[in-house]
């Protein structure tokens, strides 16, 4: 069954559609490939499965359910989970508290309560090893490289246990060796039940981790095939218009 | 290992083959052990990097050479002065270092001083006990914070503008609350409120003991407290802040009053020790609680603070303004020495900063 399922989303600002009729479903392990040009819609459906945009008119279910998100904390609690493209990290904390920032563990010492720095930065190394990554929790995010980042910002949707988690472009601007630790993390999330959609201007990277990719053009989704039946042509055909649909 | 390389590490390196994969577990050992003794380098390293470590080098240093220059210097006298006068900067320092962790800044200390002077008096005089002029006190410092964190954080207005606005304001008021006229009758209780402010247990000034408790409470807050935590967030990434649920318009507000707050309580001991109230007090103040922020570590751009900055800050322009007294130096000086070492401060922050990256 699938885990999220959109329905006929459209999006209008005004007399602009930024989004006609668009359906998208993704199971639990799946990783689906969202492609398109700039422009073509993708920010607006992400931003309608995050909860920053209501649709004007379709449906959003998960696990079957028809649900409204009305702001981002709704589609959290549904369990989508979102990792920024600018990763929203404090660069002046530690990795193992940017996983816990807003959501930090206390313990009780008499009266007071304080902030549990053992068992923060115990979990964070847990989840972090659960990544197969070995950024350290104790070290500043400052000092990290961009893969380290993304395994930070990943880490952090990790403690919440989402469905869902969607990535917002993370392998641009960081350099090929972290590109391939990036795409790991990608794997590890599919691995352990997580539905994956990942947005991304980059071939490589949405054929090596994703099983199907969906390409929308001028607001509405012009394919959605398996990795496997398609090629790297056909879906760059379908982006610049090419290829009318597949 | 004699195995072939696994996925991951092919995907971690890639170009290399099984070959350079036993070098590789060797290095690994040798990175493991470099890192290990880096790390406790590092903790050490990280008090090396501090900038109120090398304020507080200045401090000795300076007080090394007063020694020499000035015998009034190191005598029991100069030492309580010294500690008291800073005493009251620094309470006001450790609330505009939390401003100052948000990228903002709070010109309207001095001022404030000034208004929680007449506030209290007037109240005093009235005939109320000290109890009662503390809470008048403390609630016109806190209000004059609400408002400006609510123009801040509510309205996106800027900081500096703000504040500069309200350092006008509150003066102002504070002239036409006091008719412009000195209080010095501070009713029934006026022996305890001048003893509070004035005098001293065990040797040490009251006012050194209260930043000193102080100082122990925003230490406590910054290292286990989510608010302080929160602040330091702010001040890192506020966007970010706020995608992680943060309430940041809240906690912005929080952090004008708490930083009010301190002036109100710095307001209260100075009154109590000068034994009179004007509503010229206090002008130009925020001039030296910004400069013993910034010199205590403080970053201007939001993100960095130490609760033992505040109080090493303020020793320190309170050392240069004793020294400059003591070697014979006219008083007009002062400010322009004040303002030097803000100027240096930045300086030496700048510096680090491009050293650290």
């Amino acid at each position: 069954m699938s885990l999220l399922e959109l329905e006929s989303i459209t999006k209008s600002f005004g007399a602009i559609h930024a989004l006609s009729g668009v359906d998208l479903s993704i199971a639990p392990g799946e990783a689906v490939g969202l492609m398109g040009d700039n422009g073509a819609g993708k920010s607006t459906l992400m931003k309608i499965i995050a909860g920053n945009f209501m649709p004007t008119s379709g449906e959003i279910r998960i696990d079957g359910q028809r649900v409204e998100f009305n702001k981002p904390l709704d589609a959290r609690e549904a369990g989508i989970e979102i990792v920024y493209q600018d990763l929203a990290l404090c660069d002046n904390l530690t990795a193992g508290a940017n996983v816990y920032l807003g959501r930090e563990l206390k313990k009780k010492v008499g009266p007071f309560s304080m902030l549990d720095y053992a068992a923060m930065y115990a979990n964070a190394g847990k989840l972090f090893a659960g990544l197969k990554s070995e950024t350290r929790p104790r070290d500043l995010v400052k000092q990290m490289s961009g893969g380290q980042r993304q395994a930070v910002a990943i880490a952090r949707t990790q403690l919440s246990d989402p469905k869902l988690v969607l990535m917002d472009e993370p392998t641009a601007a960081i350099s090929v060796r972290q590109v391939a630790e990036v795409l790991a993390l990608i794997k590890r999330l599919k691995e352990t039940g997580h539905a994956v959609i990942l947005v991304s201007h980059r071939m490589p990277d949405v054929f090596e981790v994703c099983d199907r990719v969906a390409v929308l053009r001028r607001g509405t989704k012009v394919a959605d095939k398996k990795i496997t039946d398609t090629s790297p042509e056909e879906v760059t055909g379908l982006i610049i218009g090419a290829i009318e649909a597949a | 290992m004699t195995d072939e390389p696994t996925d991951q590490d092919l995907r971690r390196h890639p170009g290399r083959g099984p070959m350079d994969k036993v070098e590789e577990s060797v290095d690994h050992a040798a990175i493991d052990d470099e890192i290990t003794s880096r790390q406790e380098v590092s903790g050490f390293g990280t008090i090396l990097r501090t900038q109120p470590f090398w304020v507080f080098v200045a401090i000795i240093a300076i007080g090394l050479v007063m020694s020499f220059v000035s015998d009034a210097f190191m005598t029991e006298r100069n030492m309580f002065n010294i500690t008291r006068n800073m005493a009251f900067f620094g309470i006001m320092a450790l609330g505009m270092s939390a401003v100052i962790c948000t990228a903002g800044i709070d010109l309207s200390v001095g001022s404030l001083l000034g208004l929680c002077a007449i506030t209290l008096g007037l109240t005093l005089q009235a005939g109320w006990g000290v109890l009662p002029g503390f809470l008048v006190c403390m609630a016109t410092a806190a209000v004059v914070g609400l408002i400006n964190g609510v123009l801040i954080a509510y309205l996106r207005l800027a900081p500096f503008v703000v504040t500069l606005g309200m350092l006008a304001m509150a003066r102002s008021i504070a002239m036409v609350l006091s008719d412009n006229k000195m209080i010095y009758e501070f009713g029934p209780q006026q022996d305890l409120f001048e003893w509070i402010g004035g005098e001293s247990v065990l040797g040490v000034p009251n006012v050194v003991w209260v930043l000193g408790i102080l100082t122990a409470i925003f230490w406590w807050v910054w290292k286990f407290t989510s608010w302080g935590r929160w602040v330091i967030a702010i001040g890192g990434n506020a966007q970010a802040a706020k995608l992680s649920g943060i309430p940041v318009e809240r906690m912005i507000v929080s952090v004008y009053v708490v930083c009010s707050m301190c002036t109100g309580v710095a307001a209260f001991m100075f009154i109590g020790y000068t034994g009179s109230a004007t509503n010229g007090m206090g002008v130009t103040y925020e001039l030296n609680v910004i400069a013993a922020t910034v010199i205590g570590g403080a970053n201007l751009m939001g993100g960095v603070v130490y609760a033992l900055g505040a109080p090493i800050g303020a020793a320190l322009v309170e050392l240069i303004r004793n020294s400059l007294l003591l070697a014979g130096i006219p008083a007009l000086w002062q400010q322009f020495f004040v303002g030097l070492f803000l100027i240096l401060a930045v300086l030496l922050e700048q510096i680090r900063n491009r050293g650290g990256k």
